[in-house]
């Protein structure tokens, strides 16, 4: 069986797609056979993140559809060989994805011997959203220090205790809230929450943090997870939330301001 | 940062803010998860009803669910304004 992993936020523009892109290819980078499907029907862009948008095909409603099979469909990640995207369509018919459907694709996708599925959510608490948790194992809950992205992802933990399978058969989605866009330097100020601040609201723990770092910028700019720039803040950020994942216990890099020495100060660094 | 940054912005620690109204929010917005639908709509009601007759604040009437065991209490509380000290006699 497959662990079905939703990457959803509630609020958009928090970095769902970047972290469904890099969790992706950690898993698969750490040899996991890893799958990733992007549910934003008719937003396609995880495929453009990820680096494989000209070699789109066909997506995930032409599997849903039967136009075309799983086989068919999956795009072949080119650094990874255990890594395949499942596109989103581009059509504008909002029911184009089903329960019945989507819960085939991923029956399907286990039964192909696939260890980890990543469901790269859309924004909204609307039909996509919901079909993107439903069938999950664990939720990585995206949240950036703000006020409205603190409250939406609240929101979202509401309803992955109730509107998943798992709480309908009386279990419960395992949830990390992973916080992204973080600034030590503005925390310290004064200005903006911080890690402590945003568990404690939420009432869970962070499973990682990502500094906000002019690297995820430049990695979807090349369509490379920014998670494979191993010399980036953020890269390594996700590097270790993605371990963290998988049961490795990693301390929090990236969440205090670094010092700069006398001469950085003067001169710039 | 200038001096005049550094002198004007060092009291306002907006983090503080943004974090104590979320705890009030959040709270409030997980009591009601799970409550039905009408909820809102009866508050608003009420509110109305109520203002025919005194002058309360918008936010004057709460209504709230709570959940002991089976039982469920609708706890509805109105704070009426303050009266004048010399009226009322």
């Amino acid at each position: 069986m497959a662990e079905i992993i939703v990457v959803t936020s509630g609020k958009g523009g928090v970095g769902k797609t970047t972290t469904s892109a890099s969790l992706a290819c950690g898993l698969a980078r750490a040899g996991k056979k890893t799958a990733v499907i992007d549910f934003d029907v008719g937003l396609r862009n995880l495929d453009l993140i990820m680096g494989c948008e000209r070699r789109v095909v066909y997506d995930f409603v032409n599997v849903v559809n039967g136009e075309a099979s799983l086989k068919q469909a999956l795009i072949k990640d080119k650094r990874f060989d255990n890594l395949h995207v499942l596109a989103a369509s581009q059509t504008r018919d909002k029911d184009a994805l089903t329960m019945e459907g989507v819960e085939k694709v991923l029956k399907d996708l286990g039964d192909e011997g696939f260890d980890f599925i990543v469901c790269d959510s859309p924004a909204g608490i609307e039909k996509g959203a919901f079909l993107a948790m439903y069938f999950a194992d664990r939720a990585v809950v995206v949240v950036n220090p703000e006020v409205s992205s603190v409250r939406d992802s609240d929101r979202i933990l509401g309803l992955l205790a109730s509107k998943t399978k798992k709480a309908e058969n009386g279990e419960r989605v395992k949830e990390h809230l992973l916080l992204t866009r973080y600034s030590p330097k503005r925390v310290e100020a004064g200005d903006m929450l911080s890690i402590g601040d945003v568990q404690e609201i939420l009432g869970l723990d962070v499973v990682g943090v990502i500094p906000e770092s002019p690297e995820v910028l430049q990695s979807s700019n090349a369509g490379v997870p920014v998670i494979l720039d191993e010399a980036s803040p953020a890269g390594q950020a996700y590097t270790d939330a993605v371990a963290r994942i998988l049961g490795e216990e990693r301390p929090m890099r990236f969440t205090t301001v670094e010092k700069k020495g006398f001469f950085s100060k003067m001169f710039g660094g | 940062m200038g001096i005049l940054d550094f002198l004007t912005q060092r009291n306002k620690n907006t983090a503080n803010v943004a974090k104590s109204r979320l705890q009030i929010l959040i709270q409030q917005e997980r009591s009601m998860r799970g409550a039905p639908d009408y909820l809102p709509l009866l508050q608003r009601e009420l509110l109305e009803v109520i203002r025919k007759y005194i002058n309360v604040d918008s936010d004057a009437v709460k209504v709230d669910l709570h959940k002991d065991g089976d039982s469920e209490l609708l706890d509805i509380s109105v704070q009426l304004p303050e009266k004048p000290a010399a009226a009322n006699g």
